[in-house]
């Protein structure tokens, strides 16, 4: 007889949660769709619900890469309310699935004008950051090497075995490297991208997933295990490897001309959402001051706020490259998916 | 009609997301392209996955049949203390999760693993020793723990039907060790080898979970190829879902065929007990070195499962992963706890023990009623309901993704996207098919004469089923029952597709921690591996509440 009610009991179990979930609750509650790197202080958002009655949940996707794939796939029904972290790399895969609302906050026009897209209501910037090559500082210095200048540099047989990179197809920073290859070597004949890759191949490129498990997994200055002291990553992040006592970061960005590429980072309203309103006001939030002084120390990225100041470790360890290389959206757009799969193609054999 | 339920289960949940697919490889906006065929063939990168796929496939059977052949001489042979315990022990990897014995692996072998820890700590080294994180031989040594188990119970078994006196004929002519193997038992045992190494094979040819989390990005099985893919060009991965699946159907028929062609021919002379206890120090010494390979092999992983989910770098045990666990804080990865993660895959797997169990009652219903008709291919319809199991759990998952992310597909399925019973529905797809094979046999052996008595007797319908019926095939159902829910608990390849993030099951949970460098996300996802564990383990222990009864004395 304990078998009938401990049948019973699974059965009801398995049931009721499903209901008592799908009621939901009463107050409003944002849901921010983004990938694993984001991260913000909770008191920030603290004070976001104090001021609106607005609760926001965060919910990580993966990397960038899968984290459009599932916005797209579930389009009709959105995972949350708002999209954050579609990157001009990516932009145009998530424009072409149509998976925005347009929206036109009144604070775009205190943001720095060179990051407004012509034409374009549907996605607003929110940061900016230059994926660049990082070096550990000490590895350097005690083998003596010199520090590579270019991105043919690295095909050097000095600096073979020495280099970690993302996949294109699933890390947005390991996509802007390889757009940062096209733009750079170009997809004509005579050397081009692939040419330079399979180069980079011959020197021993280690080649993770995403950004997480090249930088914490192996970068000799992000791990304890790791094995690898150049790694690319972003300009910004330097001022995270600061040592207190010393005040010297323990790793350098290579900004030299035509090895950065630019990336800018977009928040979009998910089609489908039934808080179009409080979303609308969230993407005023973070065009606001103090969400934007809150970027450089919690995502190593820049605010795209003029006015908004930046934090002094990064002031001071923080480069801009002053010439990344250039390619426009349209390009990109165009050529994405066929140079990812060409790399994908190459480089994981 | 109502029995055909089924049948439109698996025609709208497993035919039309294969026919998505079919359609994705072959039509580009209505017309005939062959585009994505093309590339897979003409680029070195495809054609360089198959023959991994299949390479890696054909050393793992192979490293998996040379360790398990002499131990099943010695299971065949020899009579131990501890034989039924190790034995137990060697079929409980054919039933753990992928992802947690990738974790059990990581766990010993890996960079942060208990070989390299003890290693670092005795030698006194600064850097893990050894690197096998991330290599092919990680990969086929799980294979190998995964399938020992199988090798071993095919083999042994087969060899415990056959006659010693060829084998006593052929030492008593002076045959050394080296010939006895390779001219007698060999070729006595060439059937169970066959047939051993085709199962072997078909389940290394899809492995999966194994691969993406342990080995390096350039390892990539078609499976493996097809997942990566999703992200670029979804008519390419179509086309690969498509090689794989065709592939895939050979193998399981060229494994059916040899199986039924040889393994049922008579032995020679069978004899049921004559396993002894060892005779000399040679014998001795080959047993226990056999009885202490199988134990490392396969508890080895489990042990330091285990002991690393409960211990820091160096320090003393401490539960702090699994105090981690019931946390969930602005930086973690998963949206929910990951405690909230077991709670979902419990859900899960019931609804789909419930579903499968229902569906897989009434397709054992319907295909005793057409056998009684006598229609014409009477195997066709229970070789369909198979296919699924046939099918990869890659290909199954893809196929919904490719029917999510088609224009074409009704209003209705689209819905299903954001349901609660997604998960379940494609989890029932590989989960019937078990409760069916699982309660045909009990239906058909229930002799019409008892259904007559009982009407005869003035019992009606519904009465007859719940008295007679239902108790007599209640040992089927709840094997079925329990088959269903630890395959739904442990089943990542189709879920890893459709997953929504804000429900995470334990496996994908599992799967997204390991993927993260940091040890505190490692040791999380090692203690809830343990957790799983301890669920499939708990749940196949359950069978033993069979042993004593005899069929329909379990009451409902």
């Amino acid at each position: 007889m304990w078998y009938r009610n401990l049948i019973l009991f699974l059965i009801l179990f398995s049931l009721v949660p499903v209901a008592a979930q799908e009621d939901g609750d009463e107050t409003t509650t944002l849901t921010l769709l983004t990938h694993d790197s984001f991260d913000l202080p909770p008191a920030l958002l603290a004070e976001f619900a104090e001021e609106t009655g607005i609760e926001l949940r965060i919910l990580r996707a993966g990397d960038t890469g899968t984290l459009i794939t599932q916005a797209i796939l579930s389009a009709n029904d959105p995972l949350g309310d708002l999209l954050f972290g579609v990157d001009n790399t990516f932009l145009s895969r998530a424009l072409a699935a149509d998976l925005f609302l347009p929206y036109v906050s009144d604070r775009l026009a205190e943001i720095d004008p060179r990051f407004w897209l012509e034409d374009e209501e549907r996605v607003t910037p929110i940061d900016y950051g230059d994926v660049c090559l990082n070096y550990d500082r000490a590895y350097f210095a005690e083998h003596q090497l010199a520090i590579p200048e270019t991105l043919l540099d690295l095909t050097k047989a000095e600096y073979a075995g020495l280099l970690v990179v993302q996949n294109p197809a699933t890390s947005s920073p390991g996509l802007a490297f390889l757009l940062a290859t096209v733009a750079v070597f170009g997809v004509e004949s005579g050397y081009n991208y692939l040419d330079f890759w399979q180069d980079l191949a011959e020197n021993d490129v280690r080649i993770t997933e995403g950004w997480t498990a090249a930088y914490f997994g192996e970068f000799t200055a992000g791990s304890e295990t790791g094995t690898r002291p150049l790694v690319v990553s972003y300009a910004s992040s330097p001022p995270f490897t600061v040592d207190e006592e010393t005040g010297e970061a323990a790793t350098g960005s290579i900004v030299a001309p035509d090895t950065c590429f630019r990336q800018v980072e977009y928040v979009g309203i998910l089609r489908g959402t039934e808080n179009e309103v409080q979303a609308q006001r969230f993407v005023d939030f973070m065009l606001s001051r103090a969400f934007q002084e809150a970027l450089p120390d919690s995502m190593y990225v820049f605010p795209v706020h003029p006015g908004a100041a930046l934090p002094a470790a990064f002031s001071e360890h923080a480069q801009i490259p002053a010439e990344p290389v250039v390619i426009s959206a349209a390009e990109i757009a165009a050529g994405r998916q066929e140079w990812t799969q060409a790399w994908l193609e190459l480089m994981l054999r | 009609m109502f029995l055909r339920v089924p049948l439109f289960y698996w025609v709208v949940f497993f035919l039309y997301p294969l026919l998505a697919i079919v359609g994705l490889s072959f039509l580009s906006e209505g017309q005939l392209d062959f585009t994505a065929f093309q590339r897979i063939i003409s680029r070195a990168y495809y054609r360089e996955r198959l023959l991994f796929t299949f390479g890696q496939a054909a050393l793992s059977t192979l490293l998996t049949l040379l360790l398990a052949l002499p131990a099943a001489q010695v299971m065949a042979t020899y009579d131990f203390r501890g034989k039924t315990v190790l034995l137990a022990l060697a079929t409980l990897p054919f039933v753990l999760p992928t992802v947690v014995v990738a974790a059990a692996f990581k766990a010993l072998l890996g960079d942060l693993g208990l070989v390299n820890r003890w290693l670092m700590h005795v030698l006194p080294l600064t850097e893990h020793p050894l690197p096998f994180e991330r290599s092919l031989a990680l990969i086929l040594v799980t294979h190998v723990f995964y399938n020992y188990a199988i090798a071993l119970h095919i083999l042994s078994g087969y060899w415990r039907t056959q006659s010693m006196r060829v084998e006593e004929a052929a030492r008593s002519l002076g045959c050394s060790p080296w010939r006895l193997w390779l001219q007698v038992r060999l070729p006595l045992l060439r059937p169970a080898l066959f047939s051993a190494a085709a199962l072997i094979f078909v389940f290394c040819f899809t492995s999966f979970g194994v691969v993406l989390l342990l080995g390096d990005v350039q390892h990539a099985t078609l499976e493996v190829a097809i997942y990566r893919q999703v992200n670029i060009d979804l008519p390419t991965a179509a086309a690969l879902s498509l090689t794989q699946s065709g592939l895939l159907f050979l193998l399981v028929w060229l494994h059916s065929r040899w199986s039924q062609a040889d393994l049922h021919t008579p032995a020679l002379q069978s004899s049921t007990s004559r396993t002894r206890p060892p005779q000399n120090t040679l014998e001795k010494i080959w047993l226990r070195t056999h009885v202490a390979i199988a134990t490392v092999l396969v508890g080895a992983p489990l042990l330091a499962l285990g002991w690393r989910s409960l211990s820091h770098a160096a320090g003393p045990l401490t539960p702090e992963h699994y105090i981690n666990l019931t946390q969930i804080h602005q930086g973690s990865l998963l949206f929910v706890s990951p405690l909230t993660t077991i709670a979902n895959s419990l859900r899960f797997a019931l609804i789909t023990t419930c579903f499968a169990v229902i569906l897989g009652t009434m397709a054992a219903y319907w295909l005793a009623q057409r056998r009684k008709k006598r229609r014409r291919f009477p195997h066709l319809q229970h070789a369909l309901f198979m296919m699924p199991l046939t099918t990869s759990a890659v290909t199954l998952g893809f196929g919904f993704t490719v029917v999510f992310a088609s224009a074409s597909t009704p209003e209705w399925f689209r819905a299903l996207r954001g349901s609660v019973i997604l998960i379940p529905i494609l989890h029932t797809l590989v989960a019937f098919p078990f409760v069916l094979r699982c309660v045909y046999p009990a239906l058909k052996a229930i002799a019409p004469s008892l259904r007559e008595a009982a009407a005869t007797l003035g019992a009606a319908p519904a009465q007859r089923w719940f008295r007679l019926e239902l108790p007599l095939l209640s040992h089927g159902l709840f094997i079925g029952a329990i088959f269903a829910f630890v395959l739904s608990l442990g089943e990542f390849g189709a879920s890893i597709f459709v997953i929504r993030p804000q429900q995470p099951t334990l496996p994908i949970a599992i799967f997204r921690l390991l993927s993260q460098p940091q040890p505190a996300n490692f040791g999380m996802a090692l203690a809830l591996s343990v957790i799983l564990l301890a669920i499939c383990a708990a749940a196949f222990a359950s069978l033993n509440l069979l042993r004593n009864s005899a069929p329909g004395e379990i009451r409902w």
